[in-house]
């Protein structure tokens, strides 16, 4: 197995990873592509995605409609000309995955149907009844097969971005079946891994959401840019985490609180209509959901269960026959994982850490300052999605900018010389570090669970949806201490064969280091924002914070944080309105 | 119920042991937990090497099927409080080489997969800017229940002839196949006959249907095989009584 013969190197195999192969392998058939991930493709987290992806269609809607819904529901802090370009692609890209294949609902004719969805004007969402991301991942990975030049590694964790003379030249992987270490030497690098809400502890994240790609460009000197702003999802299954789609609201679901009352309406978010009304109530945008089911807690109107405090979200009213037509997958998950048919009961829920606004900095090509390094989909921040991220954007999202990336990374790489054969040494290096940290390490006495455990409960505690500079610091503090912590780890396994502790461990490291940068920016942007909410500074800055953090590593003191200005095209910073 | 239950692994770690073992651990019983709920305990508390794989941990990735008491299933969706008092017995899937404790190679299925061309195929392709093909409700619902396949290989740990006849392609390839087949948008439905007609497994495949009992996301690949026969066996008599006409 050769692995070094490669022009482009895709790590991460969900969405924007195997729309970014496509766009390489479509247009440029002679370069050759490999796509590492760390499990088989069809397994990434795209997977779990319900509810729908945006992208202007219908005559009764606009493109400056779907950009105004989407920089006002980021708080301004979208860079508009990111926006523009996003919203202008994303009707191709949608119509590209149903040339694809992807099960599209459909109106009677026969035309793509489309739902409403939170914090939208106008209906844009795209939807494969509510299993769109499995839909459209499968029929990404599908029609992935087709195209020779792409080749797979699956089941390939990257641990390390191999970096000569300021330019990125390929990646250092673990095979998990072998424990091999190997290089990867490619002229361009495209991150592609997701994000990272593991780094929580009650998350509708996957397993495998561990910041692996940001961690990788963070110790590149890559900057993660606007990493405060972390969403919480307004409707999570108590216990699991399981994510209750928005188009459970969209399709005319209430949030009830123990009363029975629908408490939106005394969070500047509309009057209770009996039918859903766009841009309203429970239409109203996550951040600031979330946010209402905080006060009410605080209001002593939330339920308490033995998995934390809940609120109703009852769609009774929908009845069984639009619940399954529209909503599927929401009655199997309640069924199978609440223990309660939706049709009958209202379904307890709770604001759950869903999705990282932030990630790697690029520019709207997905290029980050690091030549030969490109990023896309949740892993980047381009940034399209600001303060909060509008539902329905994120999947659309992947599809125009992992085409954009490996549009521009294949121009790229037709430019460039082969990377240097100095960079083969990485792979020793990091092989040699692999055994001395952990395979071959005979002391220690921390273990990886606990660890992740320490970090999960800080990070709530101090960066939860509400936050404040004593909890920041003492999260920051909290952190340190593991990073001390985790090199006293005890391994149980030195298996080379499939040794998931090894990969625990390596994912662990990552999630370390976003967790830094969150806090690190979150302490330096002393103003209230979309899904940042200080209580010491409850107000929007403009004049300082109408800019994006940028978080550096800097070896041991946390990130070192610096600011961008945000683009502003065509609509200066204004109130964000929703339900008058 | 009892506050614990004995969960029995069949464990595999090829560096230190030559043949499978069964080793037993001890977990709190939780009302709320699945099986994997209990492998992760296991793993986070008593012994790091256990090693299996899972990830959205909400029955749609396909990652943690394993057999449980014998019967293949998505661990991230069953209760334990089903299985109780225990002991639970958790092994790796059927039909696939073991690498390591619970954690099965899908090598096989993959490339099965790819053979079958699982995309749509088409003479010409409409671009993009011509906008989409229609497909009314009623032509996406005549495939619609094959696209819901997960790859969870389940069906292929409980099918008998893909244990005795490693070359049978196997329940899911044919379900996905047919999901192309089935799509209005497709037509690549010969290449796709061509294919499996290769496989002599499918003749031996008996209607056991234990594919379709097993299947978590109810894609009825037994029915997708039956379909396929049926079509087989009709184009093999048309091509009899009118050999010049196209299949």
């Amino acid at each position: 197995m050769d692995t070094s013969a490669y022009d482009i190197l895709v790590v991460g195999g969900g969405g924007a990873g195997l729309r970014a192969a496509i766009a390489v392998a479509e247009a440029h058939p002679q370069l050759r592509v490999a796509v590492l991930s760390k499990v088989y493709p069809m397994r990434s987290h795209t997977v779990s995605a319900e509810g729908g992806a945006a992208a202007v269609i219908k005559s009764v809607d606009s493109l400056e409609a779907h950009a105004y819904d989407t920089i006002s529901g980021g708080d301004w802090l979208c860079d508009q000309d990111a926006v523009e370009a996003f919203v202008d692609e994303a009707p191709a890209e949608m119509l590209r995955l149903e040339h694809w294949g992807c099960p599209w609902s459909r109106e009677p004719d026969g035309h793509v149907a489309v739902r409403p969805f939170g914090g939208m004007k106008n209906q844009r969402t795209w939807f494969a009844a509510d299993k769109t991301g499995f839909h459209l991942l499968h029929a990404l990975f599908q029609t992935s097969l087709k195209y020779e030049s792409i080749v797979r590694y699956d089941e390939w964790f990257v641990t390390k971005l191999l970096v000569d003379d300021g330019v990125c030249g390929g990646v250092v992987a673990i095979e998990l079946g072998t424990g091999k270490v190997a290089h990867f030497l490619a002229k361009a690098v495209i991150l592609a891994t997701g994000g990272a809400g593991k780094i929580y502890p009650f998350t509708t994240n996957a397993a495998i959401k561990t910041g692996d790609g940001m961690s990788l460009a963070y110790h590149a000197g890559v900057a993660l840019k606007d990493m405060e702003f972390v969403q919480y999802h307004p409707t999570g299954l108590p216990f699991t985490g399981i994510l209750i789609t928005e188009a459970a609201r969209a399709e005319g679901g209430w949030l009830l609180n123990k009363d029975g009352y629908r408490y939106l309406q005394d969070y500047d978010l509309g009057e209770p209509t009996p039918e859903p009304v766009l841009r309203s109530m429970e239409l109203g945008p996550r951040d600031r959901l979330s946010q209402a089911f905080v006060k009410e807690r605080e209001q002593g109107r939330t339920i308490e269960t033995e998995h934390g405090d809940v609120v109703y979200l009852d769609i009774r009213h929908l009845g069984k026959k639009k619940i399954d037509a529209k909503i599927p997958f929401v009655r199997e998950l309640c069924l199978k994982y609440q223990s309660l048919d939706p049709v009958e009961r209202m379904i307890p829920v709770r604001p759950v850490v869903h999705y990282m606004m932030g990630g790697v900095h690029t520019d709207l090509a997905g290029a980050t300052p690091l030549p030969g390094l490109y990023a896309a989909g949740e892993v980047a921040c381009v940034s399209i999605n600001g303060a909060n991220r509008l539902g329905s954007n994120s999947l659309t999202e992947l599809l125009v900018f992992g085409a954009r990336a490996g549009a521009a990374a294949a121009e790229y790489a037709l430019e460039r010389g082969n990377p240097p054969a100095k960079l083969r040494a990485g792979a020793r290096d990091e092989e040699r570090r692999l055994r001395r940290k952990f395979l071959e390490k005979t002391d220690g006495n921390e273990r990886v669970a606990d660890l992740r455990t320490e970090m999960q409960a800080t990070m709530e505690a101090g960066a939860g949806i509400y936050r404040d500079r004593a909890g920041l610091e003492a999260t920051a503090e909290k952190l340190g201490e593991l990073q001390d912590r985790i090199g006293d780890i005890a391994p149980d396994d030195r298996s080379l064969t499939f040794n998931t502790e090894l990969i625990s461990w390596l994912e662990l490291c990552c999630m370390l280091d976003v967790a830094e940068s969150v806090i690190g920016s979150g302490l330096a942007r002393r103003e209230s924002r979309g899904a940042h909410q200080r209580t010491d500074h409850p107000q929007r800055d403009d004049e300082s914070y109408l800019a994006h953090s940028l978080a550096y590593r800097s070896n041991g003191n946390g990130a070192r944080i610096e600011y961008l200005p945000v683009t502003v095209t065509r609509w200066p910073p204004g109130e964000r309105v929703y339900g008058r | 119920m009892s506050d614990s239950v004995t969960i029995e692994v069949r464990r595999y770690r090829p560096e230190q042991e030559s043949e499978p073992c069964w080793e037993s651990f001890e977990v709190p019983f939780r009302r709320e937990w699945m099986v994997l709920d209990a492998l992760n305990y296991i793993k986070d508390h008593l012994d790091g090497t256990l090693s299996y794989r899972w990830s959205c941990r909400m029955g749609v990735c396909g990652s943690c099927g394993m057999l449980v008491n014998g019967e293949p299933l998505l661990t991230c969706a069953t209760y334990l409080e089903g299985l109780m008092p225990g002991p639970i017995r958790v092994e790796p899937l059927n039909g696939f080489p073991v690498v390591r404790d619970l954690i099965g190679d899908l090598g096989d299925f993959l490339e099965k997969l790819e053979r079958v061309k699982p995309w749509i195929v088409r003479e010409e392709e409409r671009d993009v800017s011509e906008g989409e093909y229609l497909q009314t409700p009623e032509q996406l619902a005549a495939y619609k229940s094959y696209a819901m396949c997960i790859n969870c290989m389940l069906c292929y740990s409980a099918c008998p002839i893909y244990e005795l006849e490693p070359h049978f392609i196997g329940p899911a390839v044919i379900a996905l196949a047919q999901r192309y087949n089935f799509d209005s948008r497709d037509e690549g439905v010969e290449e796709r006959m061509d294919v499996i007609s290769q496989q002599d497994g499918i003749w031996s495949c008996t209607f056991v249907g234990e594919c379709s009992t097993v299947c978590p996301k109810n894609v009825d690949p037994a029915g997708a095989i039956q379909r396929y026969k049926v079509r087989a066996t009709a184009d093999f008599m048309k091509s009899m009584v009118m050999p010049w006409a196209k299949r």
